[in-house]
């Protein structure tokens, strides 16, 4: 079985909602749709408080290549345009929608048949999943049109499609994987198509044994889509992982991955791109897992985008009491949210609850230089060495040693034997290199 | 949201957001693990003295280093992290069991004062601390350090209570005949098991190698110094057999005298104080060979391993410089 080979660690799969069937969850109450829901140039909001919307109707615009927008997930009224914070604290525009009716946009198709015939051209279905809203949904939440625009001086050579979800806890793309088998590899097609690739390769991690039996089952009915199982190991989902998993290729360091030929989507990312070209759907609903160790019935949701997160807790039985810490995504790179009162966005794949023994960090002692960090960096960094850089502020010696080839993915922390806060320092001086980088290269008045 | 929602007080901190099986003290303690099959062995040929000596001296560092880190630097104890008490098992192991016990204590003192505290304690010292202990007595009580008890002298059954060591011998001047005849009418079995004069826990090549494959297993060393290290020194051992087989060992037999064993499995894959990415470690143990035979065999002392590990210490930081690890995507 094939995997990457440099680094990654092995965490405890712990797959706890992996046979709990997607269930749909309708909140009643007023939905907060955040205004910048992707990874890009911001948005702007294109109503106002008091406008009726209907269902799948835009309600945002965004004139920048690198940008998408967002849709009304129902009809109703909006009730305020005003500032949310986000899973970073940070304080974003948002638009609160009261749901009221039941108008939705007449070009939307909820036939839930299985639609097979590509009836658009490539630049018609690049056109088409921006305008739906279509962003990356294991969670970078990359506008997914510009994936596809590929450079000119670059060709794509293959397809590669995330099954993998390394991720600990996580079983949102498993259950969809499941559930939406036909769509997903109509997605792929039409994601081949716009490409003009003629070979998708699926990656899926070896604990999905039924996700890998029932894609190759389906695959044989689609021409080019080969379903590959991986080794586990993480960060295999990380797009330069699954490439060298897959391919075999590396894709140079500061380039992306069409540099090396390819191109790399998540399956959640091709269902929708399926709802979006085939049944004319904006990206307004998602997969969301529900889990922890405490939490009394984990399961998967199958919510609106904009839905209060608590609602999601609530249905699982509520918060339990030893709670300690609260997660917007995996465990090895989810961010720990400080409070409650947050929307679900495209880019929330889990909320994992984690109790409170589990939820601090083990003691910082001194480095013992064992090198584990070194070993665990799939990106070939030396961690330690980063470390004390960032600590000593010599920016010329991160960036000296590649600082900015981290991926954080965390498997030096979380191999780290002295619990030091290893990612922590790198993320900063990943950020400060950066901008040290992007002052050098802008020209001076 | 309209409403606001009571939330509990919840921890919000950077990700990673779990931590894998490791910790320091669970590697400390797994290396003292993989050291007691060594010390039975030491204990069965030895006895008493051997008792005391690894008693005094796994005491004498933990008091050692609880003092400096109360009295000197005033920081919380480390003792608990259980390489004070690898120092002081290391350090006995490298020590002839008859040892005065002042002596023991002193060189306890070098090991976690000079060596290990005065560096910044546990991960900041550039030597390995149970050796700098050794090399700190040999110089200062030469005579001392090389009175070699015979084994299992304490239970009387042997004539003599101390005897030269097979390295000593050939220093000396032995030929390689002389020194297989030391060994008594089953040298081959003789030498395996450890049934030889030497330091207390050098002496028994199954008891280490069985030390050495748990720590293997447990993934707190790799393969790469131990290979290296033994690798090296077999071969160049045999060149010098090849050239000379009445005055060098034979290679099998150079790797199964001394501290060799002992210092490849455990003083060599000091994790704080050998290379970090494979090659270097590879580096580092091929080093560390080839500087054992050429003092063993061209030196003023008949053993060469602490020095060797030692001067190879020096160089660590320089190997960690030229052999990085391969980055993806170059």
């Amino acid at each position: 079985m094939k995997t990457f080979q440099k680094g990654g660690v092995h965490p405890n799969d712990n797959k706890l909602n992996a046979d709990a069937q997607a269930q749909v969850l309708n909140v009643d109450g007023v939905l907060c749709i955040m205004v910048s829901q992707h990874l890009g140039a911001p948005s702007v909001p294109i109503v106002k408080k008091g406008d009726k919307v209907k269902r799948g109707q835009a309600l945002t615009e965004n004139t920048a290549f690198v940008g998408s927008v967002v849709h009304s997930p129902v009809s109703g009224v909006v009730q305020n345009v005003a500032d949310q914070s986000d899973a970073g604290n940070f304080t974003q525009p948002a638009i609160f929608i009261q749901p009221e009716g039941n108008e939705s946009e007449d070009f939307i198709s909820d036939d839930p048949a299985l639609e097979r015939d590509i009836k658009l051209s490539p630049q018609e279905i690049i056109d088409r999943i921006k305008e739906m809203g279509i962003v990356g949904l294991g969670g970078a939440c990359f506008p997914t049109h510009v994936k596809l625009s590929v450079p000119k001086d670059c060709k794509a050579e293959y397809l590669l499609i995330n099954g993998v979800e390394c991720e600990p806890f996580l079983t949102d793309d498993y259950r969809l994987m499941l559930d939406k088998p036909d769509e997903i590899l109509v997605g792929i097609q039409i994601l081949m198509k716009a490409l003009s690739v003629n070979q998708a390769i699926v990656g899926i991690e070896a604990n999905k044994p039924k996700a890998i039996a029932l894609l190759k089952e389906k695959a044989k009915a689609y021409g080019g889509i080969t379903i590959e199982p991986l080794k586990m190991k993480y960060p295999q989902g990380a797009e330069k992982q699954l490439i060298k998993a897959l391919t075999g290729r590396e894709v140079p360091s500061g380039k992306l991955p069409i540099h090396a030929g390819c191109v790399v989507q998540n399956v959640g990312t091709c269902f929708a791109v399926y709802e979006a070209v085939q049944k004319h759907k904006p990206l307004m609903e998602r997969l969301v897992t529900v889990t922890g160790p405490m939490i009394k019935e984990p399961r998967n949701f199958l919510v609106k985008i904009g839905t209060p997160i608590s609602a999601l807790i609530e249905a699982c039985g509520g918060l339990p009491e030893s709670t300690g810490k609260i997660i917007a995504g995996g465990p090895m790179m989810g961010k720990a949210i400080s409070h409650l009162n947050l929307p679900v966005t495209k880019g929330l794949s889990a909320l994992l609850v984690l109790p409170k023994e589990q939820a601090h960090r083990g003691e910082q002692q001194n480095c013992i230089r064992c090198g584990k960090c070194v070993e665990a960096c799939p990106m070939g960094l030396e961690p330690y060495l980063l470390h004390a850089s960032v600590r000593n502020r010599r920016w010329d010696l991160c960036e000296q040693h590649h600082i900015t080839d981290c991926i954080e993915c965390g498997c030096c922390q979380y191999t780290c034997p002295s619990f030091r806060p290893l990612l922590d320092t790198l993320r900063l001086g990943k950020n400060k290199v950066n901008q040290i980088i992007r002052n050098r290269n802008t020209p001076s008045k | 949201m309209a409403e606001k929602i009571e939330s509990p007080n919840l921890i919000v901190s950077g990700s990673p957001h779990i931590h894998g099986p490791e910790s320091v003290s669970k590697i400390m303690w797994g290396v003292v693990i993989a050291l007691m099959p060594a010390l039975v062995v030491a204990l069965y040929y030895f006895g008493l003295p051997a008792l005391r000596t690894v008693v005094v001296s796994v005491a004498a560092c933990l008091v050692c280093e609880w003092l400096i880190t109360r009295f000197l630097l005033k920081k919380p104890c480390t003792i608990q992290d259980g390489s004070a008490v690898i120092t002081g098992l290391l350090l006995a192991f490298n020590l002839p069991a008859t040892l005065p016990w002042w002596m023991t204590v002193l060189g306890a003192m070098a090991a976690i004062g000079l060596a290990k505290m005065a560096y910044g304690g546990l991960g900041n010292n550039p030597f390995n601390p149970a050796l700098v202990g050794r090399v700190f007595l040999l110089i200062s009580f030469p005579v001392a350090m090389t009175t070699w008890p015979v084994p299992e002298a304490v239970w009387g059954m042997a004539d003599a209570t101390t005897g030269p060591t097979l390295l000593g011998l050939i220093q000396e001047g032995a030929s390689v005949d002389q020194v297989w005849q030391s060994l008594g009418d089953k040298p081959v079995l003789s030498l395996l098991i450890g049934h030889r004069a030497g330091s207390l826990g050098e002496v028994s090549v199954p008891a280490i190698l069985l030390g050495g494959l748990y720590m293997l297993c447990r993934k707190i060393i790799t393969w790469h110094v131990p290979v290296a290290f033994l690798g090296s020194a077999f071969v160049f051992a045999a060149l010098l057999h090849g050239a000379n087989p009445q005055a060098y060992l034979a290679p099998g037999l150079s790797l199964c005298t001394g501290g060799m064993m002992l210092g490849a499995f455990f003083m060599a894959t000091d994790m704080v104080t050998s290379p970090m990415t494979p090659w270097g470690k590879i580096v580092f143990g091929l080093g560390c060979g080839v500087l054992t035979i050429l003092i063993r065999n061209f030196g003023a002392y008949p053993e060469g391993v602490s020095f060797a590990i030692l001067i190879m210490n020096a160089f660590v930081p320089l190997i960690n410089r030229g052999f990085k690890p391969k980055r993806y995507g170059c």
